[in-house]
């Protein structure tokens, strides 16, 4: 049944009564400068409101509800106690330009998760404003530019990029003023490391890079590509989408990197709500410290305080009106303390067992591994570019097919270099048998493939609404309610 | 292991079916040079209650003052069921709806969000939100200079009466862009944008004009005359609007003869809790024929197999994940549990609601700048009028006031002067429709108290 959308449930003068102050003559502001028509507001009841949005939320698979093997995104349990914590009503109410001698709670938290965030990558310091992946992205390749410029090195316009990374990277060193490398790729997953030597040189700015990569495998000459470019004066940007599988392993400062983003509502667990907020925060070793964006918090004599861009005078400057996300910091931050360092070992251990084992018994009811030969690190590629030739039956097809099956779909079409790709990341937090459904999910539309193909093609049949034509919603553009008397005049 | 559900059998298991012996062989492929042996710079442990003790603890120690700070962050009466619902698992551990058919919940929201946001500013398109209100800026600004093709100077004109933090993140964000960010003066009077020195700029390139409503002084702008002036010499309006105050003001759409096309801002007011600075949300909003310059996630109501309506992502050709380094921008997700607390927010205030809020803000800040002017050397300093908040100018050492007033639980406003070094012993004070008069009324005792305070001490 379709949902009618708010603007049609209620009826002109109907509203809310708790909600509403009491009406007001205003005092001393100019005609000119209110507004002459009523703005397009639902006029409904609360008990309207709260079922309507109720049903909604109905209408989402949601970890809370279904396995969510989404690949890159680590949909892992969101814990219920980060949720309650963090919005706890000191915190809630707290304003962000309170002064420091009445924010000493959170920014003790703040602080200690700077620390923390250091210790599990390896870098010396930490700034926690970036309030998403892209944005950590942002601030990282902004650094690495101001690192040259403030070293009187003009000359480096190019950053590299691997074929196989994620989009926001390319993205984000054009909106740095830098021209994008690709690199190559190698059949076993590697970065094609003869390519990088033809493409390095005193262009190169640096490189993003992430590790294990977006293939769902380690990148295991990562020594060396960190001496070749750093052979060359250039930096290493890690790109911390898949820290989840190395957390407590291994540390990307070891590895080579100078600059990392960390996602923290992949790896630490704060929930992806629909598509965010996130929280980009970025680490630094010493050569890129001065250029840390601001504010951030420091500690002397049991005080802490802001640090901002009157003490950091070479920082890249302010990336949000205040300080970032600062509740989905304190999730983490509840995340992290309830991990613990050895927690955090398990979480790469048992996210790394979920994705191999899915990977075998996926490879044992007959689907293709991308990357046979290969580990699978906390995630893993599966292609069906057999069953999309013999069959017609395409990853979309796939995925739909699984909507009916009560799982979120894996990623689709990502990494772009593999066709007609599942890019499956189970997570630590599911069971075996959660894996195991999954599997007999899987091996059950393989078998419909070849004794119903066009049935596929039709999924999915159980969800709120059928397939969706997307190329009808971008013809006819359709992106805000126009009640009908608007659109008749 | 918290949350990690396998027994000792399901690991031995599953270990077997890979075909290793222990978990410690999965991580072979990572070269044994590179491998850490723990992260013990990280405390052990604690459970659900322990941490709970300790995080209030520390909530305790913040947040608990009678608080008449704004600058860009505001208190306001959020209704109950908006955090209820918005918490409600099946949207809090959703993903960015790429499998449209699992997602529709999320997808209507947006939908209906676009709708609410782009009739309260007068506009007829929203994209599904951005980072905050200065990042909105940044990109609003970084899109107003590929909207803008007649114009090749790639200069912004951009207040000094707007956020302060507002122009630094829109410098950090466009640094690399080539864009020429040049500031105007206000009007030390009125506080207003000064429209003398506007008209220098008359002969000249411009891309675009930041017009804040209200700004960052409280002081409401001549919007229309700021509008006719972009219109008129080729320059695109950008608003930087309060969209709380858009229930009662003029929206951006129709500010003088044809409207600005493009209106940004902070969303925190609808429904996002002060909560230290985030999560809140930026919005953008625009005419309809630049949505292809429009950067971030955008919803689109269409068909499905059976012909019955649905909601997808769409235009999304624009977007890093298809378009890669030629994309509109670098941005992924959006903030999408705001914008649904944002969004039943809305749908709980209605018209109506909103206009009261907003009126009710307006004269709570009136009574207290009447009162708090009555004592003895505090002024107000600009005379336009203003929304919500506005600067008082003190006899005294503001710092001292403010530190006075802290200590006996009132945080009395912000201070402006290490923002703008003429503004010695000023401060921006704010009262919303949380205020009562009698908490007022306290507030300007108190005022009244610390200016005394400061009196006897010199």
């Amino acid at each position: 049944m379709t949902e009618p959308l708010v603007f049609e449930l209620g009826q002109a003068g109907r509203m809310a009564r708790a909600q509403m102050p009491q009406k007001e003559v205003l005092t001393g502001l100019p005609k000119n400068l209110l507004r002459s028509s009523k703005p397009c507001l639902p006029e409904i009841s609360e008990l309207d409101a709260v079922r309507h949005y109720t049903r909604l939320s109905h209408r989402n698979f949601s970890i809370d509800t279904h396995f969510y093997p989404l690949g890159s995104c680590t949909m892992k349990y969101n814990p219920r106690g980060c949720n309650v914590l963090a919005m706890l009503p000191g915190f809630l109410n707290r304003h962000p330009l309170a002064h420091q001698s009445v924010s000493q709670g959170v920014l003790s938290c703040f602080y200690e998760l700077q620390q923390m965030l250091s210790v599990v990558t390896g870098m010396t310091a930490f700034s926690l404003t970036p309030m998403a992946g892209a944005q950590g992205e942002l601030a990282g390749v902004s650094m690495i530019k101001a690192y040259h410029l403030d070293r009187g090195d003009f000359e480096r316009t190019e950053i590299l990029v691997p074929d196989a990374a994620h989009g926001t990277n390319p993205a984000t060193a054009t909106m740095c003023g830098y021209t994008v490398k690709e690199l190559p790729t190698l059949p076993d997953g590697d970065l094609d490391i003869d390519a990088l030597k033809v493409v390095v040189g005193p262009k190169t700015a640096g490189i993003m890079l992430t590790n294990p990569s977006t293939l769902g495998i380690f990148e295991r000459r990562i020594e060396d590509i960190a001496e070749i470019i750093h052979g060359v004066g250039g930096l290493l940007y890690y790109d911390g989408a898949n820290l989840n599988a190395i957390l407590g392993k291994t540390l990307p400062g070891d590895m080579g990197f100078d600059v990392i983003h960390v996602n923290l509502h992949k790896t630490f667990s704060t929930p992806h709500g629909g598509g965010g907020p996130g929280s980009g925060a970025v680490g630094v070793n010493d050569k890129l410290k001065p250029f840390l964006p601001t504010p951030f918090v420091g500690h002397n004599n049991d005080h802490y305080h802001w640090v901002d861009s009157s003490v950091c005078s070479k920082s890249i400057g302010r990336l949000s009106a205040f300080m970032g996300n600062a509740g989905v910091l304190l999730r983490a931050y509840v995340y992290i303390r309830l991990l613990g360092n050895k927690g955090m070992e398990r979480v790469a251990e048992y996210a790394t067992l979920n994705a191999n084992y899915l990977m075998t018994e996926l490879s044992k009811v007959g689907f293709d591994i991308a990357f046979p030969a290969r580990r699978a690190s906390h995630e893993f590629t599966i292609t069906l570019k057999k069953q999309a030739k013999d069959k017609n039956i395409t990853a979309m097809d796939f995925a739909k097919a699984l909507l009916d099956r009560g799982f979120h779909a894996p990623t689709t079409y990502f990494p772009v270099l593999v066709p007609e790709c599942l890019l499956i990341e189970p997570t630590e937090t599911e069971s075996k048998e959660t894996l195991d459904q999954f599997v007999a999910a899987m091996a059950e539309i393989l078998e419909v493939v070849d004794v119903q193909p066009e049935c596929l093609k039709q999924a999915p049949f159980t969800t709120s609404v059928r397939r969706l034509d997307e190329v009808r919603a971008a013809r006819h553009l359709d992106v805000s309610y126009e009640p009908d008397e608007i659109k008749s005049s | 292991m918290p949350f990690i559900p396998h027994t000792k059998t399901d690991t031995e298991s599953m270990l077997r079916a890979i075909g290793v012996d222990e978990l410690e062989q999965l991580f072979d492929e990572i070269p044994s040079s590179l491998r850490c042996s723990d992260v013990n710079g990280v405390p052990s442990a604690l459970t659900e209650h322990e941490v709970g003790r300790l995080m209030r603890e520390r909530a305790a120690m913040d947040g608990f003052n009678l608080s008449f700070l704004g600058a860009g962050a505001y208190e306001h009466h959020i209704p109950a069921a908006v955090w209820e619902l918005t918490t409600r698992g099946e949207f809090y551990s959703s993903y960015t709806p790429y499998q449209a058919e699992a997602s529709q919940g999320t997808l209507q929201v947006i939908y209906e969000y676009q709708t609410m946001m782009a009739s309260l500013t007068g506009l007829e398109v929203s994209n599904a939100s951005l980072y905050d209100g200065a990042s909105a800026l940044a990109e609003a600004i970084l899109m107003a200079v590929r909207v803008n093709k007649t114009s090749k100077s790639r200069r912004i004109l951009i207040p000094k009466s707007l956020h302060p933090h507002y122009i630094e993140v829109v410098r950090t964000i466009t640094s690399s862009q080539a864009i020429d960010l040049v500031e105007l003066p206000y009007d030390r009077s009125s506080g207003r944008t000064d429209f003398n020195v506007l008209q220098r700029y008359n002969n000249e390139d411009i891309t675009a004009i930041v017009i804040p409503q209200p700004n960052f002084f409280g002081v409401l702008e001549d919007v229309d005359a700021l509008a006719d002036w972009a219109y008129e010499h080729g320059a695109l309006g950008v608003a930087v609007v309060n969209p709380l105050a858009l229930g009662l003001l003029t929206p951006p759409g129709h500010w003088g003869q044809e409207g600005v096309p493009i209106a940004c801002g902070e969303g925190q007011p609808l429904g996002a809790p002060l909560s230290s600075g985030g999560p809140y949300f930026g919005f953008l909003t625009c005419r309809k024929s630049l949505i292809r310059q429009l950067p971030g996630r955008l919803v689109g109501r269409t068909l499905d197999a059976d012909g019955k309506p649905g909601f997808t992502l769409t235009l999304q050709a624009r977007e890093q994940h298809i378009r890669r380094s030629r994309a509109t921008s670098n941005i992924c997700t959006n903030q999408g549990l705001m914008v649904t607390a944002a969004t039943i927010f809305m749908a709980l205030l209605g018209p109506e609601g909103l206009r009261r809020v907003a009126a009710l803000c307006h004269n709570r800040t009136v009574s207290l700048v009447e009162a708090a002017t009555l004592i003895e050397g505090v002024e107000q300093v600009f005379s336009a009028s203003c929304f919500h908040e506005a600067v008082l100018k003190l006899p005294v050492s503001a710092e001292f006031v403010l530190d006075f007033m802290r200590d006996k639980g009132v945080l009395g406003g912000v201070p402006l002067e290490s923002w703008f070094p003429d503004f010695d012993n000023s401060i921006l004070v704010c009262a919303t429709e949380t205020k009562t008069l009698d908490d007022i009324a306290a507030y300007v005792a108190l005022l009244r108290d610390a200016i005394e305070a400061a009196g006897a001490r010199s």
